[in-house]
C-alpha cells in the first residue's frame, strides 16, 4: 500500500502567523540568529489510490486555494528559495490526532477511501542553528508525552504500527507480604496507598482467601486516593488538644446543614452543587483544581482541567448544559529570571502562555464562554502552578436526581480509551520532584473539544427523551471510579474488551484506569438501550453497552469471559481506614514594617496598577469567547477603556431577565499572616464582587477550592484547619452556604534538598442571583459631575497587601472583615443596586481605594476627585493607608445627585460618606485638606494598567 | 404569509446556535436547528423554510482550516439543493464559522454560482489573522452596499467578533474588484466614529479591505465574521450601562428583522 505524503505551506509571498509567533518565541529564548520561520503542515496517508487522486486530495482538501502551495512526496522546502533547516514533529506510534479522524471523513466526503491518514508538521528556520536550540526546540514545539521530533526534513516510508500485548491476568502477592513488602509494592506500582491502607486491603483479602489481581488493587488505589476521597479532610486531625473528626463535615458541610436554605437544591454529593434559578431550572457550579498535569504540560493539562470540568457539568443530575466557565491560574511572575530555575520546572511565563493557550482551546471550541477569572503571581508557584478551572450549568430542575438500578445496562459514549492519562488520580495526590516528568508523563491526558461537545449535543436530546436513569463523567480514575461510583449501592458487571480502544496493547488494567477524555458513563434501562444507540450513532457519537448494573453488592470485571476483578462494593467504597493527622498552628510572629512618611504617591499608584497582581490580563481574555451563547450581560471588561468588570453576569435563559452573576475571591498572602481571616477575606471579597454587579447577596452560593502544601506536615495541616473554620464561620454569618468544593493538599516541590509548598491558596467563587440584569452596574465612571461615595470603614489593614508586597514587606495587619456588620453592609448595597439608585460601583481590593478609583476613572476614560479625609476610619489613619489599605466590605460608587438621598438613607447605619465627585478634569485627584496628595492622569492610569501584560 | 420558517444546520463543533436562533425568534421566524446529516439525507426538507443558516463554531474542529471539513461535505452533498434553494430567492445567512464554510465552499463570492451547473471555484479565502490571535472583542460596522436584503445602506452598529482565522482575503485584485464593482462588499469594519478603520483593532483581523461581510451576486447569500446575533438586545451590548438603561433592542437585531420582512413576501 502507497503512502501518499502530502505538505503544505503558507506561499512564500504571504504571512505565516504560526512562523512568525515561534520566532518570537526563539529569539525571547536567546536565539537571535534566527531570521525566519515557517510552518509546513505533513499528512501521510495511507491507500491504494493513485497519483492523481492524491493531487485532488492535496489541492482539495489539505492546501487553501489562496494562500497554501503543496508537495506530494517531496519535501515542500525544495520549492521555497533559500536555505531552511527542517524539525519535524510526528506523533509516537499510537497516539490519536484528532485532524486524522477529520480528514478521514473529509476524504470519505471526496468518495475516497484511504486506510488511514498520520499528521504531523515541520518547522522550517533560517538562519544559524545556534547551539542549544534543538533543546529548546524539543521542548517548545513539541510534547514529549505524544510527539517524535526529528532535526532532519524527513520523509516516512511506513507507518509503524504499535504492539499488542499478549493477555496475562496477573495476581498480586499480598496476603504473606510484610510491611517492606507492602510499601514496595504501593511504591512500585505508583499507588499512593499509606502502608495503613496496604495492611487493610491485605487483611481483607485474606478474608476472601486469595490475593488481590493488579485491576483490583489499582481500582482500590484510585477510589482511594486523596484526589478522590478526601482523606485529611474527612479524617481525624489532632489540632492541639482538639480532635477534628472530619474537617470538611464538621466546618464546611455544617455550615451549609445550619443555613439550610430551600434553593440549595444539592449540595456535595453529585459531581457539581446545584441551586434553583427559577420554578423551571437550576444552575450547577463546580470549580475544579487541575494543578499537577498542568506543571508539567501546562497546555494539555489546562485543556484537560477545562474538559474535565465541563464533563463534571455535563455529568450532575441527569446532565447540565455548560453555559459559562471560570478560571483562576496562580503562577510565578513571569520576569522571573530564568537561570533560577530549578530543574524539571517550566519558567512561568511559559506555564502561563500554554494554560491559556489549553484553556482556550478547548473552551472556545466547546462553545462555552469563559467569563470570569483571576490570575495571581507568587515566587512560590515556580515549581507548583496552580489552575482552578469552573464551570456554570443550565440543568431542568426535574432532573436534579438520578439512580442506577440493577439491570440497568453500563454504556460508555464518547472518545475511545487509550493509555493517557493512566495514575491520573493517584500522581495528583503525590509531591512534585523534578523526576515527575519523566515518571509520570502518561499522566497527562490528550484532549478532543470536539468529541467532547458531539458527546453534549447528543446526551442531552437523549436526556430530554428520557432514554437513561444515570450518569456520570470519566474523571479521575476512569472507568474505575464513574462505574465504581454509579454502581455503589448495587454492584456491576463490565467486560472489558467491549471497550472501544484507541489503538490496540492496552491491558485490562489499564483499559480500566485509563482516564482517556471525553468520556461519560451511563446507566440505560433495556428497553431504551437500541433507541439510545441508534441516536448516538446517527450523530457520530460511539457508544457501547460494556456491562450491566447488578444486584451483587460486587465489582465484577471480565476480560474475553476471564474474571479478573471481583471486589466488594462496600469495601472498595467504605473499606478505606481513616486517616489521623497532626496539624498544629501558631500565629506567626510578625511586625509592620516602618514606611517611608513622603513618597511620591501618584508614582507608587502607577506602580500598584502595572504590578502583576493588578494589571489587567487582556492579554488573556481577549483570546477567550466570552460572548459565545450570547448570555454575557455585563462582561470581563466594561466601559469605553475596557476597564475590570467586578464579576460577570449572564443570562441564563434567553427570553428572561432573571441572571446570575459569577465572581471570585482569593487572598493568599492573607493566610501567610492568619488563616482564618484570609478565609473570610477571601469570602467577602467574593460577595463583594458579586454585588457590584447586582448580584443578591441572600441568594449566592459558594464553592471552596483548597490549594495547600504538604499536609502530612503539622503546620500546613494547621493552617488548613483555620481556614476551614473561617469558610464555617464565614459561610454561617454572611448566610451563605457553600454547595460544593475540591482540594488539592500536595503542592510542594522539592529540589535539592529543599521543599517548597504555595502559599495557602483558597479560592471561593461565588455564583449569585440577579433579579434583573437591566438593572446590573458596571465600575466604569459614568459622568462628570455625580457623587462618588464610599461604603464601609478603613481601617490599617495592608498585611499581605498588594502595595506592601511591591515593597518586599508582609506585614501583620491583614485585612480581615468584621462579620457581624458585613452581611447588613451587602444587603444594603444590593438594595442600593435593586432601586437603580448606583451609577457604577467597583470592589475595594488588592492596592486599595486608589488602585479602585484608578481603574473606575480608567475604565470610564474620565477624572475624579476622591478627598481622603472623608472617609470612614476608626482612628486618623496615614495617606499610605487610606490609599492602600485593603480593608474588607468597602466599595466605591458613584451615584447620582438626585439619587443621593434615598442612597444616604440605606446607610443610615453603616459607614458610608460622600468622598468626591466624578470631574471633567483628566486627572484622579486625591486631596487630603483641600490639598491635592496624589494625582495620577488618567491616560497614565490607563497605560500602565494595560501595559503590562502586552503580549 | 405569517411567520417565516429559518432552519438552522449545526454539526461537530457547531456552537453558536442558541443565540441566532433567540436572534431568529426576536425578529419574527419561527426555527428548526436540523443536524447536517439529516439534511443530507433528506434534503427536500429544505423546501419547508425561507430562510438557511450557517451559525459559527469550529466545525469539525476547523481541522485543516476553519470551516474546511463542513465546506467540503456540504460542496459535495448539498450544492444541488442549496442552488434550488437560493433560485427559490431564499435567503442564506453563514455567520463567523458559517462564513467560512460559505466561502470555502464556493457559495460566496459565488460569482457564477447559479448560472453554472459545476461546483463554484473557490474565489478567496478567510485565513489567520493577521495578529495570529484569537480575538474577542467588540467592533463597530458599516453597511456599504444594500444588494443584500440582510442590509441597509449607511447603518452602522456595533456587534462582537471572536475568530481566529477571519482575515478576508481574495484570490487575486481582480476578484477583490470584481466584488466592488458588483456590489458584494456589503459590509466594512469602520472606526466607533463610523469613520474608514485605522487599522488594528478597528480592523480587527486585517482583512483586505477592512471586508467584514459578503455577499453573492444575487444579494441572497450573505457571510460575515462579526456576530449580530449576539446584540439582538440591548443588555448583550458592550456599554448598555451607560446607555440609559437596559431595555430595547440590540444593535444587530435589524439584520434579522431585515431578513425577516424580505421573507415574508415569499
Amino acid at each position: 500500500m502507497n503512502i501518499w505524503q502530502i505538505e503544505t505551506a503558507i506561499k512564500p509571498g504571504l504571512a505565516d502567523p504560526a512562523g512568525k509567533s515561534i520566532l518570537a518565541d526563539a529569539r525571547e529564548a536567546g536565539f537571535s540568529s534566527l531570521t525566519d520561520v515557517r510552518v509546513v503542515r505533513v499528512f501521510f496517508i495511507q491507500a491504494e489510490f493513485d497519483r492523481a487522486s492524491a493531487e485532488r486530495v492535496a489541492r482539495d482538501l489539505f492546501a487553501d486555494p489562496v494562500t497554501d502551495f503543496w508537495t506530494i512526496g517531496e519535501p515542500v522546502s525544495k520549492k521555497l528559495e533559500g536555505a531552511w533547516n527542517a524539525i519535524t514533529i510526528t506523533r509516537k506510534p499510537g497516539v490519536m490526532d484528532p485532524v486524522e479522524e477529520s480528514s478521514l471523513k473529509a476524504l470519505r466526503d471526496l468518495g475516497l477511501h484511504p486506510k488511514s491518514v498520520r499528521t504531523g508538521r515541520k518547522v522550517l528556520y533560517a538562519g544559524d542553528a545556534s547551539p542549544g536550540l534543538e533543546q529548546w526546540a524539543g521542548k517548545a514545539l513539541a510534547n514529549a508525552v505524544v510527539d517524535e521530533i526529528a532535526f532532519e526534513d524527513r520523509t516516512i516510508q511506513e507507518i509503524p504500527a504499535s504492539r499488542v500485548p499478549p493477555f496475562r491476568k496477573i495476581v498480586v502477592p499480598l496476603l504473606d507480604a510484610d510491611d517492606a513488602a507492602l510499601e514496595k509494592i504501593s511504591k512500585d506500582g505508583q499507588l499512593s496507598l499509606t502502608l495503613r491502607e496496604m495492611q487493610a486491603i491485605r487483611d481483607h483479602f485474606r478474608s476472601e482467601k486469595r490475593d488481590p489481581t493488579d485491576a483490583e488493587l489499582e481500582t482500590i488505589a484510585q477510589t482511594w486516593s486523596e484526589h478522590c476521597k478526601h482523606k485529611t479532610l474527612t479524617g481525624v486531625i489532632e489540632f492541639g488538644s482538639e480532635k477534628i473528626d472530619n474537617l470538611l463535615k464538621s466546618t464546611i458541610v455544617k455550615a451549609t446543614e445550619f443555613i439550610n436554605a430551600p434553593w440549595c437544591l444539592s449540595v456535595f454529593k453529585d459531581n457539581a452543587g446545584v441551586i434553583a434559578f427559577d420554578d423551571e431550572w437550576a444552575l450547577t457550579f463546580k470549580v475544579e483544581t487541575h494543578n499537577h498535569p498542568s506543571a508539567l504540560e501546562p497546555y494539555g493539562g489546562a485543556g484537560t482541567g477545562i474538559g474535565g470540568v465541563l464533563r463534571d457539568t455535563m455529568g450532575v443530575g441527569l446532565g447540565a448544559k455548560p453555559i459559562a466557565s471560570t478560571d483562576v491560574f496562580c503562577v510565578a511572575p513571569p520576569d522571573t529570571n530564568p537561570e533560577s530555575i530549578p530543574p524539571g520546572v517550566l519558567h512561568p511565563k511559559k506555564v502561563l502562555k500554554g494554560v491559556v493557550q489549553g484553556v482556550k482551546d478547548y473552551g472556545n471550541r466547546m462553545g462555552i464562554p469563559t467569563v470570569n477569572g483571576a490570575v495571581l503571581f507568587d515566587d512560590r508557584y515556580l515549581g507548583n502552578p496552580l489552575v482552578y478551572a469552573g464551570n456554570v450549568g443550565l440543568l431542568p430542575r426535574t432532573m436534579v436526581e438520578k439512580e442506577s438500578l440493577p439491570g440497568d445496562i453500563v454504556v460508555v459514549a464518547g472518545g475511545r480509551t487509550g493509555r493517557d492519562g493512566i495514575h491520573g488520580a493517584t500522581f495528583s495526590s503525590a509531591e512534585l520532584t523534578h523526576e515527575s516528568e519523566s515518571l509520570s508523563g502518561g499522566a497527562v491526558q490528550i484532549g478532543n473539544a470536539i468529541t467532547e461537545k458531539r458527546l453534549l449535543d447528543v446526551m442531552l436530546q437523549a436526556r430530554d427523551r428520557g432514554m437513561y436513569r444515570g450518569v456520570t463523567d470519566c474523571g479521575a480514575g476512569g472507568l474505575s471510579s464513574a462505574v465504581g461510583e454509579m454502581g455503589e449501592r448495587c454492584g456491576a458487571e463490565v467486560h472489558l474488551e467491549k471497550v472501544p480502544l484507541k489503538y490496540d496493547g492496552l491491558t485490562y488494567t489499564e483499559i480500566w484506569i485509563s482516564e482517556a477524555q471525553e468520556r461519560m458513563v451511563f446507566a440505560v434501562p433495556p428497553e431504551k438501550l437500541d433507541d439510545m444507540l441508534r441516536l448516538f450513532a446517527s450523530e457520530d457519537v460511539e457508544a457501547t453497552p460494556i456491562g450491566k448494573f447488578t444486584d451483587t453488592g460486587r465489582l465484577r470485571l471480565l476480560f474475553n469471559e476471564t474474571e479478573v476483578a471481583n471486589l466488594e462494593m462496600h469495601f472498595l467504597h467504605k473499606g478505606v481506614p481513616q486517616w489521623t493527622r497532626k496539624a498544629e498552628w501558631k500565629m506567626p510572629r510578625l511586625s509592620e514594617p516602618s514606611r517611608p512618611k513622603e513618597l511620591d504617591w501618584g508614582k507608587e499608584v502607577l506602580k500598584l496598577l502595572g504590578s502583576w497582581n493588578v494589571a489587567s490580563k487582556e492579554w488573556i481574555v481577549r483570546l477567550y469567547d466570552h460572548e459565545v451563547q450570547g448570555r454575557l450581560v455585563v462582561k470581563p471588561f466594561v466601559g469605553p477603556k475596557s476597564g475590570p468588570g467586578d464579576a460577570a453576569v449572564i443570562r441564563p435563559v434567553f427570553g428572561s431577565n432573571r441572571g446570575a452573576a459569577i465572581g471570585c475571591g482569593m487572598c493568599p498572602r492573607y493566610g501567610d499572616i492568619d488563616p482564618h481571616g484570609m478565609a473570610l477575606a477571601a469570602i467577602d471579597e467574593a460577595l463583594r464582587n458579586v454585588v457590584a454587579v447586582g448580584g443578591d447577596p441572600k441568594q449566592c452560593a459558594i464553592l471552596d477550592n483548597f490549594s495547600w502544601g504538604n499536609c502530612a506536615k503539622p503546620d500546613r495541616l494547621g493552617s488548613l484547619v483555620r481556614a476551614a473554620q473561617g469558610c464555617r464561620d464565614g459561610a454561617m454569618a454572611y448566610r451563605t452556604p457553600f454547595i460544593s468544593g475540591k482540594d488539592s493538599l500536595n503542592n510542594e516541590f522539592s529540589h535539592g534538598g529543599e521543599t517548597i509548598a504555595v502559599p495557602p491558596s483558597l479560592l471561593i467563587s461565588a455564583l449569585a442571583i440577579v433579579p434583573d440584569v437591566r438593572r446590573a452596574v458596571t465600575m466604569d465612571l459614568k459622568k462628570a459631575g455625580n457623587a462618588l461615595w464610599i461604603v464601609g470603614e478603613t481601617r490599617e489593614e495592608m498585611g499581605g497587601g498588594e502595595w506592601y508586597r511591591l515593597h518586599g514587606w508582609l506585614g501583620m495587619l491583614s485585612p480581615t472583615p468584621d462579620i457581624r456588620e458585613a452581611p447588613n453592609v451587602l444587603a444594603a448595597m444590593h438594595a442600593a443596586i435593586s432601586q437603580g439608585l448606583v451609577r457604577s460601583c467597583h470592589d475595594l481590593s488588592d492596592g486599595g481605594l486608589a488602585v479602585a478609583a484608578a481603574e473606575m476613572a480608567l475604565a470610564g476614560g474620565i477624572g475624579c476627585e476622591v478627598a481622603l479625609d472623608s472617609l470612614p476610619t476608626p482612628v486618623p489613619l496615614t495617606i499610605d493607608a487610606l490609599l492602600f489599605s485593603e480593608t474588607c466590605t468597602r466599595f466605591l460608587v458613584e451615584v447620582e445627585k438626585t439619587s443621593e438621598a434615598a442612597f444616604a438613607k440605606l446607610f443610615e447605619k453603616f459607614p458610608a460618606r460622600r468622598v468626591g465627585e466624578v470631574t471633567g478634569r483628566s486627572g484622579i485627584w486625591f486631596t487630603k485638606s483641600a490639598k491635592a496628595v496624589c494625582v495620577v492622569p488618567v491616560e497614565e492610569a490607563e497605560r500602565a494598567w494595560k501595559g503590562t501584560m502586552d503580549w | 404569509m405569517t411567520s417565516p420558517r429559518s432552519l438552522l444546520i449545526r454539526t461537530a463543533g457547531t456552537n453558536c446556535e442558541a443565540e441566532l436562533e433567540y436572534a431568529w425568534n426576536r425578529a419574527g421566524a419561527s426555527t428548526e436547528i436540523l443536524h447536517v446529516k439529516r439534511l443530507i439525507e433528506k434534503p427536500e426538507t429544505l423546501r419547508e423554510f425561507q430562510l438557511l443558516s450557517l451559525p459559527g463554531g469550529f466545525s469539525y474542529g476547523d481541522d485543516l482550516g476553519a470551516g474546511r471539513i463542513h465546506a467540503i461535505e456540504i460542496r459535495e452533498r448539498l450544492l444541488g439543493p442549496l442552488r434550488e434553494f437560493v433560485g427559490g430567492g431564499k435567503l442564506i445567512y453563514g455567520v463567523c464559522n458559517g462564513f467560512q464554510v460559505l466561502v470555502k465552499a464556493g457559495l460566496l463570492p459565488g460569482f457564477e454560482f447559479l448560472e453554472s451547473k459545476e461546483a463554484p471555484p473557490l474565489d478567496a479565502t478567510l485565513t489567520d489573522n493577521e495578529n495570529g490571535k484569537f480575538q474577542d472583542r467588540w467592533i463597530t460596522l458599516k453597511v456599504v452596499s444594500s444588494l443584500t436584503p440582510f442590509l441597509k445602506e449607511g447603518a452602522v452598529f456595533r456587534v462582537p467578533i471572536a475568530h481566529g482565522e477571519g482575515k478576508f482575503l481574495p484570490k487575486d485584485d481582480a476578484t477583490l474588484a470584481k466584488l466592488r464593482a458588483s456590489r458584494q462588499v456589503v459590509l466594512k469594519y469602520v472606526a466607533p466614529d463610523g469613520s474608514a478603520a485605522k487599522g488594528w483593532p478597528d480592523n480587527p483581523n486585517g482583512s483586505v479591505d477592512d471586508i467584514a461581510g459578503i455577499c453573492d451576486p444575487t444579494g441572497r447569500v450573505f457571510g460575515l465574521m462579526p456576530h449580530p446575533e449576539r446584540h439582538a438586545d440591548k443588555v448583550q451590548g458592550p456599554t448598555w450601562t451607560r446607555e440609559g438603561g437596559g431595555e430595547g433592542d440590540g444593535e444587530g437585531l435589524a439584520v434579522f428583522r431585515n431578513a425577516v420582512e424580505y421573507a415574508k413576501g415569499l
